[in-house]
């Protein structure tokens, strides 16, 4: 009988271990779910914005010069935001004192003066007829559109004021206000206005910022681990590279940011918030990583072909170039492709080094001052208008989705091209 | 610009020689009748090494000088046209010289005009200079040396102890990174304490780095006390490592010791995806959903949250650490030899006791790495931190009150316009040097004790 308790006693325990270990780890995927899902509730609106149809007739002979062409001295003059203003007040003929004039002059973007110039210097047929041009509204109106502008609080608490709001649903109802594909989101860099912001800049400031720190850490990476593993005597300077290594791979990421702050652009003056410091430095946190991947994979390959490979005559140079680093290749692709998913999704290093600017430009070359898709997000989620927030939801759907096939393709790779010896 | 025309160029040009001295290898055999000692394409490797790579260093070497020449030439053409400027203003003249000629402004001014003209010509005939002496340092060579190939020499060894060599300074810029490291925090954090004293920076009770707008602004000197900040950090740490711990490890016993394998396909990369997402995103999951969440599930049960509470970064930045742990962990476990499973069954154990009485504590050396090397994580985290905690340090080590970390401190004393003599930003450094050595010493630990492990069971 005592004997029989105990055994169940025994037994209990080890469902209850077992227990802990799925709890735990349906927590985990809870954790997971969470995270995603909750950002993708955020983002997937940011999708679509609220773009407004304005009838515009601009004389051409007041832009044009002789050769049919728009003259930017013209161009410059010529009052843009008073076009669409009163072009945007034609629907609201009883609105007259200025103050409504002001209000109703909200809801419209204060950057579309500017997008329907863009549009007539690149349409120069579109002068002298009415145009249909869909412009943006206002954050606040895209924000109400898509049922998240809080209306409980009182008005002067509010952005939007009880009128704006009721010329907000009178557009909707005529159809002067719709939400469409958001153009903008991925054909702009970043802006003031949540309206007219984009990833582009950023995106294009990652991608050579990435470039950079592939051209710098692959070869040094897969040099240091051929030599380490084929090189090296066993020696103190041998163990002390090692013993670095590792540790630099430990190291936290802002630490290499202050290296590069203090290192790049306070020694050797090279100027702040560009993408080749910021490859620099993200090289520098990579190679330990991409280091200690290509060395396991070299040590899987098996000894004898080296062996073989040498007995045949080879110097250990050729053994290691036409035997073992092709064997070994796509374990040092998949240590380098997950090595730099990490870099960029790194942000910390980069704003130390000034990469968190406010920079409306796309970046045209490794010196020009540019951002990262992270840093990005970092900004617009700090920012204090809502508009921003599903910008930067979404900006996350990206690079995660981004760097989950990343991943994938590093994973297939290893499984496809791995030999089991 | 001029750099990656120039590099293109060097390499254009260094492929035509490649294949010219492979010619002139091939033909010098077929008139001397006489082998090679190694193959033609080793001695146009040796070719390059002795052309490309010499010019290539010069050039690397010309583009990092010549700025810095300019600058040191200009300040003090500056200084002589104005003998009465000070070191600031020389700067500020340079810096305006330097607009001009990049078109970013325009000046009346006509000394400053006339100046800017030269540094335009000037800078134009250094870049015409080191362009000539690139490209003319790399045909001379490459000329030189296709002059004198001497087939009896064995080229393959000189290339291959080149290249080795080559390795063999890629290996040490390990240690040079640290070096690199170590030097750069010093320095700073030297200058900082050289303004303020070290004492008082290591015990300190109160920080508060302002700037004094005024000269005579009460605490004008602001206060460098690291203790409020340090206490920060590990009441976040130790709240995610409250989260992280129990979750990670109970995940990486079930994934090692019960699930099929199946299961542990499919588990182990969804996890892994927990851990290649960027620590951005778990900062805006932190601000923008768990930081509220916490603060109205205290306002439910009538307790006051703050809303950048220490508790929403922690718990985030416990869920981020959790694949960190549970993977090492599950290493570390299945390291531990079949045999000694074995042996415990043999002697009627059930899994469970097997596990909890043989398995873990045979493991612990590498558990304690694992949890080591975690701890160096949470502590050096910065997104998490930046965009959840809070700036104000407070000494308190109440969850739910905002606390503020290294890492956040060392983010706003940064970005932004950074003087680099300036006690604030040099306080950023000495912040970074005690989060360098306080991480090093972790993983140092960390590292020597999974060692010990894996030496024990090799």
């Amino acid at each position: 009988m005592n004997k029989d308790k105990r055994l169940k006693k025994r037994h209990a325990r080890e469902k209850r271990l077992k227990f802990y270990g799925i709890t735990s780890i349906c927590i985990a995927l809870m954790m997971l779910f969470t995270l995603l899902s909750s950002i993708t509730l955020n983002g997937y609106t940011a999708m679509q914005q609220a773009y407004i149809p304005l009838k515009i007739i601009v004389p051409g002979e007041k832009l044009l010069n002789s050769d049919g062409e728009v003259d930017a001295q013209k161009a410059l003059l010529f009052n843009w935001d008073s076009k669409v203003k009163k072009a945007f007040r034609t629907n609201f003929p009883e609105v007259k004192s200025r103050s409504d004039k002001k209000e109703l002059n909200r809801l419209i973007s204060s950057n579309s003066g500017y997008d329907v110039k863009q549009f007539f210097i690149k349409n120069v047929d579109a002068f002298d007829n009415e145009r249909v041009i869909w412009i943006t509204a206002s954050d606040d109106v895209d924000q109400y559109l898509k049922g998240r502008f809080n209306t409980n609080i009182s008005e002067e608490d509010r952005r939007l004021t009880n009128k704006q709001l009721n010329w907000i649903d009178r557009m909707r109802s005529e159809g002067l206000v719709k939400l469409k594909f958001n153009k903008n989101f991925f054909t702009s860099a970043d802006s003031r206005e949540p309206e007219s912001s984009g990833i582009l800049g950023a995106v294009v400031g990652s991608a050579l910022t990435m470039f950079v720190t592939v051209l710098l850490s692959l070869p040094l990476a897969v040099m240091a681990s051929i030599y380490l593993e084929y090189f090296a005597k066993p020696s103190r300077l041998t163990d002390f590279i090692e013993v670095n290594i590792n540790n630099l791979a430990a190291v936290p990421s802002i630490v290499f940011g202050l290296l590069g702050l203090s290192l790049f652009l306070s020694f050797f003056g090279l100027p702040r918030s560009v993408p080749l410091v910021g490859g620099m430095v993200l090289a520098l946190m990579t190679i330990p990583t991409v280091i200690i991947a290509t060395r396991a994979s070299i040590r899987a390959v098996p000894p004898s072909i080296k062996d073989a490979a040498l007995g045949l005559g080879a110097s250990k140079m050729q053994a290691a170039f036409h035997h073992v680093v092709p064997l070994a290749m796509p374990g040092i692709l998949t240590g380098t492709i997950i090595g730099i998913a990490q870099a960029l999704g790194e942000s910390a290093p980069l704003l130390m080094i000034g990469m968190v600017a406010f920079i409306i430009d796309v970046p045209s070359s490794f010196t020009s001052p540019a951002t990262a898709l992270p840093v990005q997000i970092f900004m617009w989620a700090d920012s204090a208008e809502r508009a921003f927030y599903e910008r930067s939801s979404l900006a996350i759907m990206f690079l995660v989705v981004f760097l989950i096939m990343v991943n994938l393709v590093a994973v297939i790779l290893r499984r496809k091209f791995e030999k089991k010896w | 610009m001029t750099f990656l025309i120039l590099t293109f160029s060097l390499i254009a040009f260094s492929s035509v020689s490649y294949l010219v001295c492979r010619n002139r290898v091939l033909y010098k055999i077929k008139v001397t009748k006489t082998a090679s000692k190694s193959l033609p394409k080793h001695y146009s490797q040796n070719l390059l090494i002795w052309s490309f790579v010499p010019a290539f260093i010069l050039l690397l070497l010309l583009t990092i000088g010549t700025p810095r020449l300019l600058d040191g030439l200009y300040s003090e053409r500056i200084a002589e046209a104005h003998p009465h400027f000070s070191l600031a203003e020389i700067q500020l003249n340079l810096s305006k010289v330097k607009n001009i000629v990049a078109g970013a402004v325009s000046s009346d001014e006509d000394s400053v005009n006339i100046i800017a003209g030269e540094f335009a010509s000037s800078s134009q005939n250094f870049e015409i200079l080191k362009s000539l002496s690139t490209i003319l340092l790399c045909m001379l060579c490459s000329i030189i040396f296709i002059k004198n190939i001497d087939l009896s020499k064995n080229a393959r060894e000189s290339v291959e102890n080149f290249l080795q060599g080559a390795f063999l300074v890629a290996a040490i810029f390990a240690i040079l990174t640290t070096v690199a490291i170590i030097v750069s925090l010093s320095v700073e954090a030297i200058r900082f304490f050289s303004l303020y004293n070290f004492f008082d920076f290591i015990f300190g009770l109160h920080w508060a780095p302002n700037i004094a707008i005024r000269e005579d602004q009460v605490a004008a000197q602001g206060s460098f006390g690291m203790i409020p900040v340090l206490l920060g950090t590990i009441v976040v740490a130790t709240i995610a490592m409250f989260v992280a711990l129990p979750i990670g490890l109970f995940s990486a016993i079930y994934l090692a010791e019960f699930a099929s394998k199946p299961v542990r396909d499919i588990i182990k990369p969804i996890l892994e995806i927990l851990a290649g997402i960027p620590t951005v995103v778990y900062g805006y999951f932190a601000a923008l959903t768990a930081a509220p969440f916490f603060r109205d599930l205290g306002a439910g049960l009538g307790i006051s949250v703050s809303s950048e509470s220490a508790i929403a970064a922690g718990s985030v930045m416990g869920i981020m650490i959790i694949p960190f742990i549970s993977s090492l962990s599950d290493d570390v476990i299945r390291s531990v030899p079949q045999s000694l499973r074995d042996g415990s069954y043999g002697l009627g154990a059930t899994q469970a006791e097997t596990i909890t009485k043989v398995v873990l504590p045979a493991a612990l050396p590498g558990l304690v790495g694992a949890f080591l090397l975690a701890v160096s994580r949470a502590i050096g985290e910065t997104m998490i931190v930046v965009m959840a905690a809070g700036l104000s340090a407070k000494l308190t080590v109440n969850p739910l009150e905002t606390v503020t970390t290294v890492t956040v401190q060392i983010v706003s004393l940064l970005t932004g316009d950074t003087e680099f003599d300036d006690i604030k930003t040099l306080s950023a450094f000495g912040l970074g040097l005690a989060l360098f050595t306080f991480t090093l010493l972790l993983n140092v630990l960390a590292l020597t004790i999974s060692r010990r492990l894996a030496e024990r069971y090799d």
